[in-house]
This record gives structure tokens, sequence and C-alpha cells, in this order.
């Protein structure tokens, strides 16, 4: 396998001087997904961000596919990077199916092809074009305007996908339901992934490789099973905050429902 | 009345017409610079309090101050609509700069960090997303410049540029209060028109939120 995503030392600080990024090093192989967890505030954003050059790093670099993505032309470079996020970032004025074709629409490309690729990928996201096509973003719930998001990161058939905890903001039944649908999905495209988030049964179920940042730096990287086996204090913390906040989030929802 | 309407009837109609000629002149200009100029600060926002603090400053200017000012200007005092058109321009340059900045600082964030993310060209960016998304509120800019530069047009007949301000002026001079309400009621009428009309566009462009 070779390295679809290379990061070489790479570090990031403010212009203030905040030092976000800390000589990060790891490697993402081709076709498969990392998931990089931490806390708020570790860096795992900013990190996924230098990929596509939303955030220049101030040292080191970043390779995709053996390039260093600063020696690659802006446009092209993030045109073959879908990119997913929380907010989704929908264009509200424009239909699902518009919003889906918008880089092949950037492209060039015709309105056939872009309506056909738009149709083909909402399907493969779970949403009936015939229903969905037509509608504006402020007419989907959070779930469904997600799995546009997603579709219109797949639009141009990119080599990689960064997704910025993609299913932050829904509920844990939809979440579980966008998990299995991405689960799926990744399978059938062997893309690869670049998965940000804070949730450790997200990483666990999509992910091939885990890794931990912490303060800017890079903690641990490894599979899943040797993950949850390892004795590294930093890691071992942060599986049992996470069980912790976890276990917080339900007993909130219990006390909500009126039960003890 | 309809003696009033026969005598200054026709006149009313040719002031009418001048004083929509200087406005929509005026506005066509301002909105050449100022659209373009909201634009590039949003792109080079450290400038924006300065460049607006000037269109802001240009505002406080009493209209009838503006107009002595230009007439003695080369050129620009040979023909005194050259006077109105560009002191209305001047006038008109604040609503629409800070509404086309403010519209475009404005759209969310996460839409416009995709809109970067895609791949989309400046120029893309521009037309299909930062455009688009803050019609509504250049829109209101224009809208708001327009019903200013109507009121100041009528200052415009102090350095005889014409427009329905000559009718108030006369009115006032020869204590003859049709005559103010011939050029009042027309320009309060045409203010209303195109605050309407103005409006209508503003609402057709507004994106429906959640």
């Amino acid at each position: 396998m070779s390295a679809a995503i290379e990061f070489r030392d790479v570090s990031f600080s403010t212009p203030q001087g905040r030092l976000l990024l800390d000589h990060v090093a790891f490697t993402v192989e081709e076709g498969t997904t990392t998931a990089v967890l931490g806390r708020s505030g570790s860096g795992k954003t900013t990190l996924l961000r230098t990929v596509n050059r939303l955030i220049e790093p101030t040292g080191g670099h970043v390779l995709l596919h053996g390039k260093d993505v600063r020696q690659s032309d802006l446009i092209a470079l993030r045109r073959g990077i879908g990119y997913a996020i929380q907010e989704t970032g929908l264009f509200p004025h424009f239909t699902v199916e518009r919003n889906v074709g918008l880089v092949l629409e950037a492209e060039g490309r015709s309105r056939g092809e872009r309506g056909r690729r738009s149709h083909e990928l909402l399907e493969a996201v779970g949403l009936d074009p015939s229903v969905f096509a037509r509608r504006f973003p402020h007419q989907l719930s959070g779930g469904q305007r997600q799995r546009v998001g997603l579709a219109r990161a797949l639009a141009a058939q990119p080599g990689v996908l960064l997704m910025d905890e993609p299913f932050g903001a829904l509920d844990p039944l939809t979440r579980a339901e966008m998990q299995d649908m991405v689960r799926g999905l990744l399978a059938r495209l062997e893309i690869t992934v670049l998965l940000v988030t804070h949730d450790l049964d997200e990483a666990l179920y999509l992910a091939q490789r885990i890794v931990l940042l912490g303060e800017g730096k890079l903690v641990s990287e490894l599979e899943p099973s040797e993950f949850m086996r390892s004795d590294q204090p930093e890691v071992t913390e942060y599986i049992r905050a996470f069980r912790r906040g976890e276990n917080s989030a339900a007993r909130s929802v219990g006390a909500q429902r009126g039960t003890p | 009345m309809s003696d009033f309407l026969s005598r200054y009837g026709g006149e009313i109609l040719t002031l009418t017409y001048e004083h929509l000629w200087l406005t929509a002149a005026a506005m066509l200009f301002a909105t050449a610079v100022s659209v373009p100029a909201g634009i590039w600060l949003t792109r080079a926002p450290r400038w924006a309090n300065p460049v607006i603090g000037v269109a802001n400053i240009l505002q406080t200017v009493p209209s009838l101050a503006m107009f002595g000012f230009l007439l003695p200007l080369p050129w620009l005092g040979e023909r005194a609509a050259r006077i109105a058109i560009l002191a209305l321009t001047a006038y008109a340059l604040l609503p629409i700069v800070r509404n086309t900045y403010a519209g475009i600082r404005g759209i969310d964030p996460s839409v416009v960090e995709v809109a970067h993310a895609l791949g989309l060209t400046g120029a893309q960016r521009l037309w299909k997303v930062e455009l688009p998304l803050a019609a509504p509120f250049i829109l209101a800019g224009l809208r708001t410049a327009t019903v200013t530069c109507i009121g100041i047009a009528t200052i415009a007949a102090a350095v005889g540029a014409g427009g329905l301000g000559e009718l108030i002026f006369r009115g006032v001079a020869s204590m003859d209060n049709r005559l103010v309400l011939a050029g009042a009621i027309p320009a309060a009428l045409l203010a209303l028109a195109a605050d309407a009309l103005l409006g209508l566009l503003e609402r057709r462009f507004k994106v429906a939120g959640p």
C-alpha cells in the first residue's frame, strides 16, 4: 500500500504565537480511513485543514500522493479532495441537486452530466432524488443535510475525503444511521478518508487507524484494537474521559426523562 | 386646481423627468463604484474602516454646502447637472458600500469555507455564492441610497440643475404654497415608488431561511 496523505513534521502557530500543531508526523495509507481523535483544542481540525490548504502550516510538509500540497495548483488540489463538515455549509440559495453538482458546475461539466451524477450520489447517500433533488437546504432535517453535504463532497470522485465531525450535531439515532451508511459507502468507494472526531466509538467503528492528538502533538497512532489495549497513559486517560462524558450525558438524558 | 394643473402640468412632468434623470445617473455611478468597492473591502478588511469612514464623512456634509463646494470647480461648474450628479453620487456611496461589505461578510462562515474547500475560483465564489447571498443587503443599500438621492436632488435646483426642487424654490421665493407642493408631492411620490419597487426586488432575492 502507498501513502495517500503524509504529514511530515507539520507545525502550525497562529500569528499571535500560539502553537496549535507541534511536529505532527504520520501517514494515511491509500484507501483506508484514519480517525483523528482528541479533545477540543487539540489541533485536529487545524491538521485536517492543512491537507486542502485552508490552513498553511508554518513548519513541515503535507504530501498528497507523494507531492507537497504547496506545489499543487490550489484550485485543482481542492477539487481533488472531498470536504464534509459538521455545519455542512450547504449553499442555502441552491437546490439539493445544484449543491451536490456544484464542483462539476465549477469545472464546466454539462448540465446533463451534473444532473446524472447528483442523482447517483443522492441515491448513494440514501436520499431519493425524485423527492429531494428539487428541495432547498432549509427544507431538510439535520441528518438529510449531512447526507447532502457528503454527496457533494464525493461529486468530483475525489481520491481523498476530509470529514470534520460530520455527525457531531446529530441526535444519537440519526448519527448511528449515518455511521452505518458511511461505513458501507466508504467500503464500496475505496477512498482515503481522514476523519476528525472526538467520538471514540465512531472512530472505532469507521477507522482502520486511530490517531490521538493532545495539545497539538501526536500522542499515538494505532489500530483500533491496539488503541483500546494501549497502556499509554494519555490513551487510557482519553478513553476513560470519553466514557465518563458518555455516562454523564446518558444520566442527563435520563434526568430529563424523569428517570433516576 | 385644474387651472393650476393646466398651467404647470407640463412643467411638473418635465421637472419630474429631470429629477429622475439626475437620480438615476447618480445611482448608476454610485453603484458602479460602491459595489466593487464593497467587494474589495471584504478582500482587504483592514481598509474597511477608513473607506467607510470617508463615505460617512461625505454623508454628513450638508447638501447645500456640497453643491456650493463643487460650483467653482472647472468642467464641473460649467454644467449644473454635472455638479448635481457628482454630489448625489457622493451621498449614495455610503449605504451601498456599507451594505455590500456587510452583506458579504455576514454570509455563514461555513458556507464560505466550503466554497473555498470545493475549489471554486475567486470569480466563481463571488458570482455563485457571495453576490447571490448578499443580494438582499446590497439591494437594501441601493434602496436607501435611491430614496436619499431623490430627496437631496430637490436641493440641486439651488445650483440650477433643475428637477422638482425648482418648483419648491420658486414657491418659497414667491410664498406660493401650491408651487411648493407641486414640487414636493411628486418628489415624495417618486421616493415612495422607488422604495416600493426596490423593496419588491429585495424580497425576490431573499433566501428562505430555516
